[in-house]
């Protein structure tokens, strides 16, 4: 790649987003602005070799989008002349030929940006097209990669992606930022495909393509830009602290040899102090906007409480339990509440959270799930039952898949 | 050093001014605003910060095992460093293009150096 093409990419990757966005609320499309955006970009690619990159590339990647809009919609229109058609062709040309107003712009920008991101994180989508539509149009990222990082092939993306855009074409999704009651609902589903996207990343494991941890990083992005785009809704901001606050961990959480490292064992001088500043920042701005703590603010804080703590035994376990009830509150889950019993076994002792790990026995979605077996046994041997310690220890030992897991549970099984 | 799950860059600016006019007039200092609201709002910048000048600073030298102290002022032009930003980017053409953006002075420079990460080690233990 030559150095301008490597220049023209950063320039995409940059600009991409903004472009698609201002298009498709021009040409009321996703897939006709992705379209545009796309044949811009070439044209870029055949004259800024020569030319040299423009003063302001994204203005001239745009201005090019719209010129080319316009031309389409001349041509559809001969074909079939339509009465609503003229408007809009009326709007574009003026919109082609105005020169952006220095004080609207940034609005425009963060209209346009938004308008998308709702719309690729759309409801109407399965989450698996949210988010590969959402890394594609929002994220800059290219199908391939797009596969490489969720472990499928190119043309399950692609084809993905295309029913996505044709889905929301068909279901007539508006290109706009939702207001009122519709706010929080579509916001949601926007937090979920970020936190989504996150996870993928962060379930990556040592050796695997290294386009699949990168998704923490396109996630954090597009969160950090949410963030400043609606910085008056704490859950953007929740989700953020919550996402700088486990990505501080990823040069701790892997040992040498590939095997996950609990968050009690992790060399917290490995930590990344600069995203865990972040990530306190995030819970701050989340806090400040008052009002109670949403589910992500919730973990967010809690992960807080591990980040501010220089050991495990100087984390404020007491407030980590308070967080874990609130949570509990808030989004009830079985897993939610096995951490929860886990802090109060440290925070209250072995009795009060053998009662609640004793409640979730009969818990159907936890019965494949070693944690709770490995948790109980811990408890039992803390309060002296050995026997049926060990008995827990053995059924752990039989539902987990990761052979050194397997090797740890039975030196515990031996040690009692 | 292959592919990275991160990158981040350091921009180290290196102002073409002498240290008796260090602080920048109103409308510089608005202009690197706005940049620095823009590679906020891009979600790429980490953190930044702006030196004092090298009057309130000092150097320590080291020869023969031993540091050496010389207060500032510092005169070399190009020498001094004015700021740094810290900024996360796919590559580093990405990270030239952010440096490029910037509403920097005639004769400024800014130097784009990429941060050693913890993954550059972890492949030698």
């Amino acid at each position: 790649m030559t150095d301008t093409v490597a220049a023209i990419d950063a320039v995409w990757r940059i600009e991409s987003a903004r472009v698609i966005g201002g298009l498709a609320r021009l040409v009321h499309d996703v897939g006709l602005a992705e379209d545009l955006a796309q044949d811009a970009f070439v044209a870029a690619l055949q004259q800024w070799p020569r030319s040299g990159i423009p003063d302001n590339p994204g203005a001239w990647l745009m201005a090019t989008a719209k010129h080319r809009a316009i031309d389409q919609l001349r041509h559809r229109q001969m074909a079939e002349r339509r009465h609503g058609q003229l408007g809009r062709e009326l709007e574009l040309e003026q919109m082609a030929s105005e020169p952006d107003l220095d004080a609207a712009i940034d609005d425009q920008i963060g209209d346009d940006l938004l308008s998308l991101l709702f719309a690729t994180c759309h409801p109407v989508l399965s989450t698996s097209a949210r988010a590969a539509l959402t890394l594609r149009l929002f994220g800059g990222l290219t199908t391939g990669e797009i596969a490489r990082a969720f472990l499928v092939s190119e043309a399950t993306i692609a084809q993905r992606v295309v029913r996505a855009k044709r889905t929301l074409a068909e279901a007539r999704v508006p290109l706009e930022v939702p207001s009122g009651d519709q706010l929080t609902p579509r916001l949601a589903s926007v937090l979920e495909v970020i936190y989504l996207i996150f996870n993928e990343g962060y379930s990556a494991t040592a050796g695997e393509d290294w386009m699949r941890p990168a998704l923490c990083e396109d996630a954090l992005r597009v969160g950090r830009i949410l963030a400043e785009l609606l910085p008056g809704e704490a859950e953007v901001h929740g989700l953020v602290a919550l996402m700088e606050i486990q990505a501080s961990r990823s040069g701790a959480r892997l040992g040498p040899g590939g095997e996950p490292v609990l968050l009690f064992e992790q060399d917290r001088s490995r930590w990344d102090r600069i995203l865990i500043h972040r990530g306190l920042t995030a819970l701050r701005r989340a806090e400040r906007l008052g009002g109670a703590l949403g589910p992500y603010a919730l973990q967010a804080a809690i992960a807080a409480c591990h980040a501010r703590a220089n050991a495990p035994i100087e984390t404020d376990w007491p407030r980590i339990v308070a967080l874990y009830d609130a949570l509990a509150q808030l989004a009830p889950s079985p897993v939610v509440e096995l951490n929860r019993a886990v802090a109060v076994s440290i925070a209250f002792g072995p009795d009060a959270a053998l009662e609640l790990v004793d409640a979730l026995r009969d818990e159907p979605s936890l019965a494949g799930y070693h944690l709770l077996p490995s948790v109980r046994a811990d408890l039992l041997a803390r309060v002296g039952r050995h026997d049926e310690a060990r008995a827990e220890l053995a059924r752990a030992a039989s539902l987990t898949q990761n052979a050194g897991e397997r090797r740890l549970l039975a030196q515990r099984a031996a040690s009692l | 050093m292959g592919d990275h799950t991160l990158m981040r860059f350091m921009m180290i600016m290196k102002p073409n001014i002498s240290e008796e006019n260090w602080a920048p007039s109103a409308e510089a200092i608005a202009a690197m605003s706005a940049y620095n609201e823009e590679l906020t709002k891009a979600g790429v910048l980490l953190a930044l910060d702006g030196l004092q000048p090298t009057a309130m600073g000092a150097r320590v030298s080291f020869a023969s095992g031993q540091p050496t102290v010389t207060d500032g002022p510092f005169t070399e032009a190009q020498e001094m460093i004015g700021g740094y930003w810290l900024i996360q980017a796919k590559s580093r053409q990405e990270a030239v293009q952010w440096a490029s953006r910037c509403p920097a002075a005639d004769g400024d420079v800014i130097e784009v150096r990429q941060v050693y990460e913890m993954s550059d080690f972890a492949d030698e233990t």
